[in-house]
């Protein structure tokens, strides 16, 4: 049953992200050099209606959060490392797959990359588990729970600080 | 045919929606990155790779492991594909295409070129989200959702490398 769940939650996903016109080199890379803002839109507005709803079905207690580990040295290295990946392909990981059901034959080569990649970083884990990955490590923690206060109050800045940046999109015409 | 696009907001606003029913039906946030690392042991497995000699395929019971095959998020990134597909045909902007004109218009034409930067692309941010833990599926969308530290970390370091590079890449040469 969950394979199903994937696939159909997987070709929901596919089906916006098409319909929005945001699965093209030209949208995904528009957007790193500033120059069309459309893929940042979506994602933003997506992170603003998910953190609502995921925050509401969890204090009513009807899922739970599964927040991934933080690790200052892990994220800042693999996150920088990932936007030079990002940059070069256009794709990002979800967005390949897309990609290349548009027509994008491009992107199975990332998918490739993606492939030995993965391989790569199955010899190098050891490493970096001890070198990157332990600095900075603090566990599952949330930007409410360090802050010490409640997470609407976090939500609510969080839209805030979101809306602003789509004023300032749609001011410049991004 | 209709291929007028959809309002960015609007659509950012239904995959906000998808994610939320997608943890409340199948208890799963969205994510994507996991599943090349896991297909990368599936690959090594059946080419006869001692894929144990790797701890990272071994850890956690196994959860990056052959074993983890098939699981949800391998069904939900074959369902990105199909459902992009669909769209595509349905609306009539499907096509085939081997060099976005962007790229083209900078780098040329040639095929081999762009695959050759495509594949390294490819790997470093399968390397880089590995690292971080997540993509910016599973770290943005999902993590931010959750309001976790490590997916304002993590997105913010994926926009800054990317930005940069793709400021780089396509940088007047001119001056």
């Amino acid at each position: 049953m969950s394979l199903i769940f994937g696939l159909i939650t997987g070709i929901l996903f596919g089906f916006i992200l098409q319909r929005s016109g945001i699965l093209s080199y030209e949208k995904q890379v528009g957007a790193l050099r500033l120059i069309d803002m459309a893929v940042f839109k979506l994602m933003l507005s997506a992170i603003i209606v998910g953190a609502i709803g995921i925050y509401f079905f969890y204090d009513i207690g009807v899922i739970k959060l599964s927040l991934k580990a933080t690790s200052v040295g892990g994220q800042v290295a693999g996150g920088l490392i990932f936007g030079v990946g990002w940059a070069l392909l256009g794709y990002c990981p979800g967005i390949s797959a897309g990609a290349l059901g548009e027509g994008h034959i491009d992107a199975l080569w990332g998918m490739f990359g993606m492939l030995f990649g993965g391989a790569v970083y199955a010899v190098i884990y050891p490493f970096m588990k001890k070198y990157i990955i332990s600095i900075g490590s603090y566990g599952k923690i949330s930007l409410p729970q360090i802050l010490g206060v409640n997470h609407w109050i976090v939500i609510v800045a969080l839209t805030i600080l979101i809306l602003v940046m789509f004023i300032v999109f749609e001011k410049k015409r991004l | 045919m209709k291929n007028k696009t959809w309002n960015p907001y609007l659509a950012g606003a239904l995959v906000g929606i998808l994610l939320v029913l997608s943890v409340i039906v199948a208890g799963k946030y969205l994510g994507a990155s996991t599943t090349f690392a896991r297909a990368a042991s599936v690959i090594e497995k059946s080419v006869g790779i001692d894929y144990s000699q790797f701890e990272y395929f071994t850890t956690k019971k196994g959860k990056y492991g052959p074993g983890s095959l098939p699981n949800w998020q391998l069904m939900y990134v074959i369902g990105i594909a199909i459902g992009a597909f669909a769209a595509a045909r349905f609306s009539g902007t499907f096509k085939a295409e081997t060099v976005p004109p962007m790229w083209k218009k900078k780098f040329g034409s040639s095929r081999i070129k762009r695959g050759v930067v495509a594949f390294t692309g490819g790997a470093l941010g399968l390397i880089g989200a590995r690292l971080a833990g997540g993509c910016p599926t599973g770290h943005g969308l999902s993590g931010l959702s959750q309001l976790s530290v490590s997916g304002f970390i993590a997105l913010a370091c994926f926009a800054i490398g990317a930005v940069i590079t793709a400021k780089l890449l396509y940088r007047d040469r001119r001056g």
